[in-house]
């Protein structure tokens, strides 16, 4: 905080002030109060309407004990979970860690990598749906794609992908990172072009370069940047639902279905809507302890991300 | 001492030059493996949509005999899949834009109250504004269906809006409230002095100063509305209503679908977004430093 804001008092308010102000009336008063409420009036309306009302109405739907029972007894349930915590705990790491890496590659001086740059981004930009059924027909064993280059370039049979698990679930996660390691390299390339360079200029002269520039001044700046990144990606991605219903439209026979296909199925194609809500429901446990540990570490940090 | 030093550098030099040019040869291999990775899955959007119907799965890994017939039938609504492909298109054109002003528009003024007006359980909302990531959207959607027959939305493009704008923002108030910190509050209270309203600074001042920041949002919020499937297709049931992620998802579930149409029509469904991404590229990577590390 600068010297003229707590010259004036502003943001905490000074110690005396409280004596005449309720608590909760803030640090500003009379008509620019009304429009900081005018202002927070728009996205408290979408916060309680269309996040508090049906995240209740969720919870109250999926509030009966039987409805886990069944969900337990069911051994599809626990296939769904292991494949999400698959596709979260390889998936999101991987990526994120490739993108940082790669965030070291564009950063580098060159007009080709520059260009390159722009061409790497194009899974960001091209929609999921369309590219997750391009990869979906792509692998397809008989004409895909894949395998007939296998076929012409080195004259291999290539497997059926969709008829083994591990391939399956292989080929969701690899789209998955495919379409989303882009952005994350983008956000970590911002976060490298924001180091100063008299930082790397000073750590040059303390003999760091090489890779001990990168293990104790470029990893320990953006250390907050990769943990905040990888909590909202983890976020995201638990609910992910576009790639496992695409790729591998949960071949074979339903093995590798994510939380939210195998919970959008039980609700819409089985019609057992409690159910479904139940069944991602379970993932809560998990999420909302992320949800504060991203909330916190985002207050902790006055100037980065 | 001399003869050393003349000694030592032309094998110094030489390393040197040896390092460099296996560096530069690694970073080249690389650039061709990113190449190929990203390239990969839309050209093979771009082989299917050039294949004549029923010529798609021949095995072929160059388009042997191109043919632009189903993007002259996408044009013309040649096909009865595609009938109403254009008003699709608008609709989803419409949810994409209105995703992106309202999101830009609610997060930017919710970020200002909370970051420049001192207003101080502001910070509160947003803090919960992120505990929505803790409802991942595709968890949310069943009793958000429930609800949108309740408020009477169903089929209607402004219940996929709302959903949109509702995951898009709380990302939104994020990037919008560590990049707002880079703005000295003196330019707020010089205008102030002036006589200027809290508008009139959001206005003139605070929305100019945060456009690498809104370009990465809106960009954001586009791509969000733009890539999210399942909200449309709960939402929107009626051919007039769809958007072209739904009606390209009716192309995957039928078993005789033409897969060279479907593939023309994700590559135009593709254009949009690629658009908007490279005309706001050049303030991206400033707007995603937030703040930095200082």
């Amino acid at each position: 905080m600068s010297s003229t804001q707590q010259a004036i008092g502003f943001g905490r308010p000074l110690a005396d002030s409280r004596t005449w102000r309720p608590h909760w009336y803030g640090g500003i008063r009379g008509s620019e109060r009304s429009w900081a409420i005018a202002f927070l009036v728009p996205y408290v309306a979408v916060f309680l309407g269309f996040v508090v009302y049906p995240v209740g109405y969720g919870i109250w739907l999926g509030s009966e004990p039987e409805l886990y029972v069944q969900l337990f007894e069911d051994p599809r349930y626990l296939t769904t979970v292991l494949n999400t915590l698959l596709l979260v705990g390889v998936g999101v790491n991987l990526k994120m860690f490739l993108a940082f890496l790669l965030s070291g590659f564009f950063i580098q001086p060159g007009r080709w990598i520059k260009a390159l740059l722009v061409l790497y981004m194009l899974p960001w930009a091209l929609p999921a749906l369309p590219a997750y059924l391009s990869l979906h027909w792509m692998l397809i064993g008989y004409g895909g794609f894949l395998n007939s280059a296998l076929e012409t370039l080195f004259g291999i049979d290539g497997p059926i992908w969709f008829n083994s698990y591990w391939l399956a679930i292989g080929a969701n996660i690899l789209a998955y990172i495919w379409k989303w390691m882009p952005f994350w390299t983008l956000v970590f390339l911002a976060g490298r072009m924001a180091i100063p360079e008299e930082i790397y200029e000073a750590a040059a002269v303390d003999g760091a370069t090489g890779l001990r520039r990168f293990t104790f001044v470029t990893f320990p700046l953006l250390a907050n940047l990769y943990l905040i990144s990888t909590l909202l990606s983890t976020l995201w991605t638990v609910g992910d639902f576009t790639a496992a219903y695409f790729v591998s439209s949960g071949a074979p026979a339903l093995q590798t279905e994510m939380l939210a296909t195998f919970g959008f199925r039980v609700a819409f194609d089985n019609g057992y809507p409690r159910l479904g809500v139940a069944s991602v429901m379970t993932a809560l446990p998990l999420l909302i302890p992320l949800a504060i540990l991203l909330m916190r570490r985002v207050q902790a940090t006055e100037v980065q991300l | 001492m001399s003869a050393t030093l003349t000694a030592g550098r032309p094998m110094r030099k030489s390393r040197y030059r040896g390092r460099r040019l296996l560096t530069r040869t690694a970073a080249a291999l690389l650039g061709v493996v990113l190449t190929i990775w990203t390239i990969i899955p839309v050209y093979n959007m771009l082989l299917i949509a050039l294949s004549e119907e029923g010529d798609e799965f021949t095995g072929t890994v160059w388009p042997s005999d191109p043919s632009f017939e189903s993007f002259r039938v996408i044009w013309t609504e040649g096909y009865w899949y595609l009938e109403n492909f254009w008003h699709q298109f608008g609709n989803s054109c419409i949810i994409g834009l209105a995703t992106m002003v309202l999101t830009v528009l609610v997060g930017s003024l919710a970020s200002f109250a909370m970051g420049r007006m001192r207003l101080r359980k502001a910070r509160l909302i947003g803090d919960l504004s992120l505990l929505t990531y803790a409802v991942p959207a595709s968890f949310l959607v069943i009793p958000f269906t429930r609800l949108m027959h309740i408020y009477g939305l169903v089929d209607n493009l402004w219940s996929v809006i709302a959903a949109e704008v509702t995951f898009a923002t709380p990302y939104a108030i994020l990037i919008f409230h560590q990049y707002g910190k880079l703005i000295p509050l003196e330019l707020d209270d010089a205008a102030r002095v002036d006589g200027a309203t809290p508008f009139q600074v959001y206005w003139r001042i605070y929305l100019p100063l945060m456009a690498p920041a809104l370009a990465v949002v809106a960009t954001f919020a586009l791509l969000l509305a733009w890539n999210e499937y399942l909200y449309q297709y709960l939402l929107l049931s009626s051919r007039r209503s769809m958007t072209v992620a739904v009606a390209i998802d009716q192309f995957f579930d039928s078993d005789e679908a033409p897969w060279n149409y479907m593939m023309a029509v994700a590559l135009v469904y593709s254009l949009p977004p690629i658009a908007v991404y490279y005309a706001l590229r050049r303030y991206m990577v400033a707007g995603l430093t937030m703040g930095g590390v200082k």
